[in-house]
């Protein structure tokens, strides 16, 4: 006869209580997070090591910011990309951010603004709710993906540190880690990477501080713990892994400025109309498509044409 | 990569792959002649037009997919790049001055060329630079790479220019011995680099 002696396990020791505490919470997760799934045509591809953590993010989607096309998956937003940092082949980001160490983090914030210092990961992104926004991302290169980012706008954590009247404008500039990031051990670019905005630019809502993708912690690929993305403008200018906001009155040296003048300047607005110097900026590739796709029509400004107003009466061929 | 057997972006990978294959070939045959000079190789000289009609082969699916999944086949958008992009100039250029070293690699075309023939092929040291330079001028920082292919295609072209130097020199016995082998080698000198 079998007598099934009653567990002595109390269900306490089974499920912490801090996660038994949240159970609500994390239900409510579970489902959202199914139901981004659900609504998204793309597949979930499980992150590679050197995709980075996959923590999970608690985060609101911003339906305000989607694309008609469908979203680029993991997979091809992770292992095809410029970072130079970590070489100049678009999949050397994939392959050598392995060792790359995000964490623990510190940003120094500097120059016209009343509140400046040093401040960690954490104090920096702690007052900011995040949302997923999916913007089309136009590489200046002619190549275009759709990218569901996780973030908030880059304004809301400027305004925290009330730049004065002489702020015009705001650099940011990326680590300098040669012992992790075996580009930067080659002279390929002046590091560390300098980009730069116009204060208003940087203060747009369109503009975002970037801290995740596809729900989970922005893989070191892509540029963790946070990077700046831009829209409208090609990628180059959204500094990744950023160490150091400064604001200032002066037009910053942006790297590819510097690099070559000819052919990268200050604004690198997305414009069909001005060609590069090596290509005509007129189409582009979405990555991810078949190997006879068509290429598809570039848009003003990547289709994101409110931000027209801030460029009027400049002249966009002279301010490439 | 997991699920990507040409990676993330296949028209690029096919193109840049097919252009560098190209291109190392060119660099193999442009050795074939040094390495059975010095090797005393000489049954090398077989592999030389097959390795020539490989380059033009792989130039051409390049350019194939260049135009084709690359441009999708947009004429106005082609013709643009060719006539305004440098670097898609000179690619174009050299894969146009690679046809007729193709047309006359038979051996009926041979016979038919007789001395001429060697004139036209030297043409392959103007392609030989062009190509280079196209890679060069196609990246978007230089980098190594190209330097190791233009370092390699200086010595494989300064070794013929010495080869020629150095008999000139050993010829130079007499006066009447250095001005034939001057006289002799003035036109070849001078069709190197023109496109007839």
């Amino acid at each position: 006869m079998l007598i099934r002696r009653p567990s002595d396990i109390k269900p306490s020791e089974i499920t912490p209580e801090s996660i038994y505490l949240r159970r609500r919470e994390l239900l409510a997760q579970a489902i959202a997070g199914g139901l981004i799934a659900a609504a998204s045509p793309v597949s979930f591809a499980e992150p590679t090591p050197a995709a980075g953590p996959a923590a999970t993010l608690n985060y609101r989607v911003n339906a305000q910011y989607t694309v008609s096309a469908a979203a680029n998956t993991f997979e091809q937003i992770t292992h095809y990309n410029n970072f130079y940092e970590f070489g100049v082949d678009k999949t050397d980001p994939a392959s050598y951010s392995g060792s790359f160490k995000p964490h623990p983090w510190s940003v120094e914030i500097a120059g016209e603004a009343d509140k400046t210092g040093t401040f960690t990961l954490e104090d920096i992104l702690k007052p900011h709710p995040l949302e997923e926004r999916t913007y089309r991302f136009r590489c200046v290169e002619a190549w275009s993906m759709v990218i569901p980012w996780v973030g908030f706008p880059l304004g809301d954590l400027l305004k925290r540190f009330s730049p004065t009247s002489r702020a015009k404008y705001v650099e940011f500039t990326t680590v300098l880690d040669p012992k992790d990031m075996p580009g930067q051990r080659e002279r390929i670019l002046p590091w560390p990477y300098v980009e730069g905005l116009r204060i208003d630019e940087a203060m747009h809502p369109l503009t975002l501080m970037v801290v995740g993708l596809y729900g989970r912690e922005l893989p070191n690929v892509n540029g963790a713990p946070m990077r700046v993305l831009i829209p409208w403008k090609y990628g180059f200018k959204g500094g990744k892994s950023i160490v150091r906001i400064r604001f200032t009155e002066r037009q910053p040296r942006n790297t590819w400025n510097v690099a070559d003048p000819e052919e990268y300047g200050f604004y690198a607005n997305v414009n069909p109309n001005v060609p590069h110097p090596r290509w005509s900026q007129a189409t582009e590739r979405r990555i991810g498509g078949g190997f006879f796709d068509q290429r598809q029509p570039t848009l003003m400004f990547n289709g994101y044409t409110e931000v027209a107003g801030l460029y009027r009466g400049m002249d966009l061929r002279a301010n490439y | 990569m997991p699920g990507f057997a040409l990676g993330v972006d296949p028209v690029r990978f096919v193109l840049d792959t097919l252009g560098k294959t190209a291109l190392n070939l060119l660099l193999i045959t442009l050795a074939v002649s040094p390495v059975r000079q010095l090797a005393g190789l000489s049954n090398l000289i077989r592999l030389r037009r097959m390795l020539g009609l490989f380059v033009v082969f792989y130039a051409s699916m390049h350019f194939l997919t260049y135009i084709g999944p690359f441009q999708g086949l947009s004429w106005p958008a082609i013709a643009q790049d060719i006539g305004k992009r440098p670097y898609i100039t000179i690619g174009f250029t050299s894969l146009l001055l690679l046809i007729p070293l193709a047309v006359t690699s038979t051996d009926k075309m041979m016979r038919r060329l007789g001395r001429r023939w060697q004139t036209l092929h030297r043409l392959i040291y103007l392609i030989a630079p062009l190509v280079v330079l196209h890679y060069w001028k196609m990246l978007k920082l230089a980098g190594r790479e190209p330097l190791v292919y233009a370092s390699i295609l200086a010595v494989l072209l300064a070794w013929r220019v010495w080869r020629r130097y150095g008999r000139a020199r050993r010829l130079r016995i007499g006066p009447a011995a250095a001005s034939k082998t001057v006289a002799s080698r003035a036109p070849a000198g001078t069709s190197v680099g023109s496109s007839n």
